[in-house]
């Protein structure tokens, strides 16, 4: 700063005060959600909100524990991937070792509308066109579940892993390609058991990624999932998820200070945390990655 | 020929076989994407296009579907990105000018840049909550638009920090040289060289990440918009719906002439991101093409 | 203070003169000296205490093979290597009197009396004039511009070819005239001294021909310190030469001797063209 023109001071504080908005943000956001967190575990043990299996704190009598919404989440998180990641990675094997420059130009902006589309436009999609298809397929299956929003879901995160997926297979050197088709290997076998393999931690950084987004997914879940509490394996049934939670307590009104607002920032933290994790662990994958092709 | 080589040609042919099936399924998982898009697009024209009309647009929202618009959201919308654009854009831009050309290289900068690409990854409605305990709580701002476009803009920052420093990165370092040889200190160098040459990429940059806010829901109803609003803001202090509130909001009730709305008010959200998406691909296109 | 690095100053003009065989036939005090100049890349040693002096209105040049440190040494001399994370540089740059790489001194405003044209034509993505003027501009010089912008243009030989298209990209150019550009833009900020980094290295011989005719014209205004792999073109166009290998200033004299009487077997064989 010590040559720093006078008249350009200003800007130099304006510039950096921007950069700094960005800590701020997140010293707020881990401070807010703790804080009203305290409040809630002044009230209710953090064994029974980790442990216990009934979660109805908008009736009584209440029960605060979080086990139905963590696996109303799971379960959401792990049936769309198993939707996301086959597609997701087929597809990125498609663009990085098949398709010409031609087709990529058009395949891509596909994904990218996919990306792009607002999730509420999806849970719509869910709700009027995937759960009716569902209901034919299995009699059984009710008007709000999970395997509708999963699917949804699924092909909403679909994108992240092909883009991802992609670059990582196309950053492995070609030198290592012509190895394989040297030893009289096919295309797929290239693709599959050479390339595959060589950008695996790239694809697993994109898995984590797709996942840690399907966690924190809001709408399409609230839409199509419904807003029942439920301790169940069965994606055919109702459940609800953390975020779903919190935006069927948004649209009620629930005045501040009660144990009920407070339940927004536990599972907000909770939110927090296990996305935050995943972030973490993919970017610890994707570090591994970039020092073995740089 | 040998039985061994007879073994390795048979096998050979069902090598080739499972690398055709093998590109074949890669084929199809491809145009799954386009195919569900193609679903997508059928289920909500088909649904909403006999809704979609001049009243539809000029309406306020009704208990009557015949009768119900979308005027309050749309009046909402733009209010809530006017005011998002006016505070994240001035703020992203300067923040990754910082980070690109001024900031020094140090561990705290490096922790900050760690910082803002881990909020990238804040799921939206976490967003919401920081909103309705800071602005509406402790800020005392309400359940008002200005709440409302602050906590957007929180939620758009990473991203457009994100995109314009892609965009400054692009810019050659000759051209910066070039500048600091002539005297230039580093803001005239910024202002006059690398702002201009990136100002496409990071307009692209900005307009995708707008277009993500205009779709985004759950951060605004955790700060309290209203599902049902039949008034026009006036001021950035009144409360204030949008349109996928809107949408959400004739999407969860049962009957299935809301649901038709909801399918019209989709249709008018996607024509204005595809305008949005259009403007920074062309913008991206001609970025592209000068910089060859 | 002044006064001190003045005596600093003669004292190490005498060491070097008398390490020069010949000695140098030149009595000014120099505009710029380099006295014992390191620089490290991190760990490694790219420039190993160099020590030269330039004089006023003299070409000088420096060669040696690639890697040898030349062009690091030449963004020395105007601080362009203060961008360059990583980098630490030890020893002392006059200009002057003043140690370039003292503490109070402003790397910008130095910038402005030590003018630099790099390897490639980097002409601003803006029109010839404005390529031109905006140097003046953004220090200051707001008047007469037009007589300004003409005035480098027919310094840099380049005015009778662009003056029907001022407001055109400066990169319709060719590659020679952009090159004639960027130097006509470093004149018009009326430097004391030009750092050239290899201008030619980019053009065809007939480009390099205009240039190496303009900076003869040019030495007549300016020192000018130039960085080249063709010895051709040292001989031609340069006063003085610096022969540089791997990081240390092997020899240092009058460019017709180091071509001639070359004191260093290294010069010699480099010169005789063995290595490099």
């Amino acid at each position: 700063m010590k040559f720093v023109r006078l008249k350009e001071v200003p800007v130099h504080i304006f510039l950096l005060f921007s950069t700094l908005l960005s800590v701020c943000t997140t010293i707020a956001i881990v401070f807010f959600l703790f804080k009203e967190s305290l409040v809630f575990f002044k009230e209710v043990s953090v064994f029974e909100y980790l442990f216990g299996t009934k979660w109805t704190p908008l009736f009584h009598p209440q029960h605060f524990g979080f086990l139905p919404l963590l696996s109303g989440t799971l379960l959401i998180a792990f049936c769309s991937a198993i939707v996301s990641i086959p597609l997701g990675v087929m597809t990125a094997i498609y663009l990085s070792e098949y398709a010409n420059s031609k087709v990529r130009t058009w395949l891509k902006p596909v994904l990218e509308i996919l990306s792009g589309i607002p999730t509420v436009v999806y849970g719509y999609f869910a709700l009027t066109f995937v759960t009716p298809i569902l209901k034919y397929l299995f009699p059984s299956t009710l008007v709000f579940n999970a395997a509708s929003a999963s699917i949804v879901v699924g092909v909403m995160t679909l994108p992240m892993i092909a883009s991802l997926s992609d670059d990582a297979m196309r950053a492995v050197p070609r030198s290592l390609r012509d190895a394989g088709y040297a030893l009289g290997a096919t295309k797929a076998e290239v693709s599959a058991k050479i390339v595959f393999p060589a950008a695996l931690s790239g694809v697993l950084a994109s898995f984590v990624l797709a996942i840690s987004r399907a966690i924190g997914e809001t709408m399409a879940v609230t839409l199509a999932a419904g807003a029942t509490p439920n301790l169940t394996i069965n994606p055919l049934e109702s459940v609800q998820t953390m975020t779903s939670y919190i935006v069927q307590l948004s649209l009620g009104d629930t005045p501040h200070g009660t144990l009920e607002y407070q339940t927004l920032f536990v599972i907000g933290v909770t939110l927090f945390l296990i996305t935050l994790l995943m972030n973490f662990i993919s970017e610890l994958i994707l570090r591994k990655y970039r020092q073995k092709y740089e | 020929m040998n039985s061994n080589e007879i073994q390795y040609e048979k096998h050979l042919a069902f090598r080739r076989k499972k690398s055709r099936i093998f590109r074949h399924m890669c084929l199809a998982a491809s145009l799954f994407g386009l195919f569900f898009l193609g679903c997508l697009f059928y289920n909500i024209f088909s649904n909403g296009f006999s809704y979609l009309s001049l009243n539809f647009i000029s309406n306020f929202p009704s208990r009557f579907p015949e009768k119900a618009g979308i005027l309050s959201a749309i009046s909402g919308s733009i209010w809530l990105m006017s005011l998002t654009a006016l505070f994240s854009i001035p703020i992203g831009v300067a923040a990754s000018i910082y980070l690109e050309e001024f900031a020094p290289k140090k561990a705290f900068m490096k922790l900050i840049e760690i910082n803002i690409s881990n909020l990238a990854g804040v799921p939206s409605v976490v967003y919401g909550l920081l909103g309705l305990a800071v602005f509406v709580r402790v800020f005392g701002l309400g359940r008002s638009i200005l709440s409302g476009a602050m906590t957007m803009s929180l939620l758009v920052l990473p991203v457009i920090i994100i995109a314009s420093r892609e965009a400054i990165k692009t810019v050659p370092d000759s051209l910066r040289y070039a500048a600091l040889a002539l005297g230039a200190t580093k803001w005239q160098m910024v202002k006059d060289h690398v702002l201009p040459s990136a100002l496409p990429g990071i307009m692209t940059g900005i307009i995708l990440s707008l277009s993500r806010a205009i779709g985004e829901t759950a951060p605004l109803l955790v700060v309290g918009a209203l599902g049902f609003v039949a008034f026009t803001p006036k001021s950035p202090m009144d409360a204030f719906t949008v349109l996928p509130i809107q949408i959400f909001n004739w999407a969860s009730r049962p009957q299935a002439e809301f649901h038709k709305l909801a399918a019209a008010g989709i249709i008018v959200l996607l024509v204005v991101l595809l305008i949005m998406n259009s403007i920074a691909i062309y913008l991206r296109y001609r970025f592209q093409n000068r910089n060859k | 203070m002044e006064t001190s690095n003045r005596n600093i100053i003669e004292e190490h003009l005498k060491k070097i003169r008398s390490s020069v065989k010949d000695g140098i036939d030149v009595d000014t005090f120099p505009i710029m000296i380099s006295k014992q100049l390191s620089l490290y890349y991190g760990d490694f040693k790219a420039v190993n205490e160099a020590s030269i002096p330039i004089f006023p209105q003299t070409v000088t040049a420096v060669i040696g093979p690639s890697g040898c440190g030349k062009s690091s040494y030449l963004r020395c001399f105007n601080r362009m290597n203060d961008y360059i994370p990583g980098v630490k540089i030890d020893g002392s740059i006059f200009l002057h009197d003043q140690d370039i790489y003292d503490e109070d001194v402003d790397p910008v405003s130095l910038r402005r009396k030590i003018g630099m044209v790099f390897q490639k034509p980097n002409p601003f993505p803006k029109t010839i004039y404005q390529n031109i003027a905006w140097g003046p501009k953004i220090n200051g010089m707001k008047d007469h511009m037009d007589d300004r912008v003409q005035q480098a243009l027919e310094k840099a030989a380049l005015w009778n070819e662009v003056k029907d298209k001022l407001h055109q990209s400066g990169l319709s150019l060719s590659g020679g005239q952009q090159q004639r550009l960027c130097i006509a833009r470093t004149i018009a900020m009326e430097p004391e001294v030009i750092l050239m980094d290899e201008p030619c290295s980019a053009l065809d011989p007939i480009s390099t021909g205009r240039i190496e005719d303009l900076i003869f014209e040019l030495k007549k205004k300016y020192s000018i310190v130039i960085v080249t792999h063709n010895m051709q073109q040292a001989a031609r166009v340069s006063d003085f030469t610096v022969f540089m290998y791997q990081g240390d200033v092997i020899e240092y004299g009058p460019t017709e001797r180091i071509f001639t009487r070359p004191q260093k077997k290294q010069t010699e064989d480099y010169v005789r063209g063995k290595f490099g």
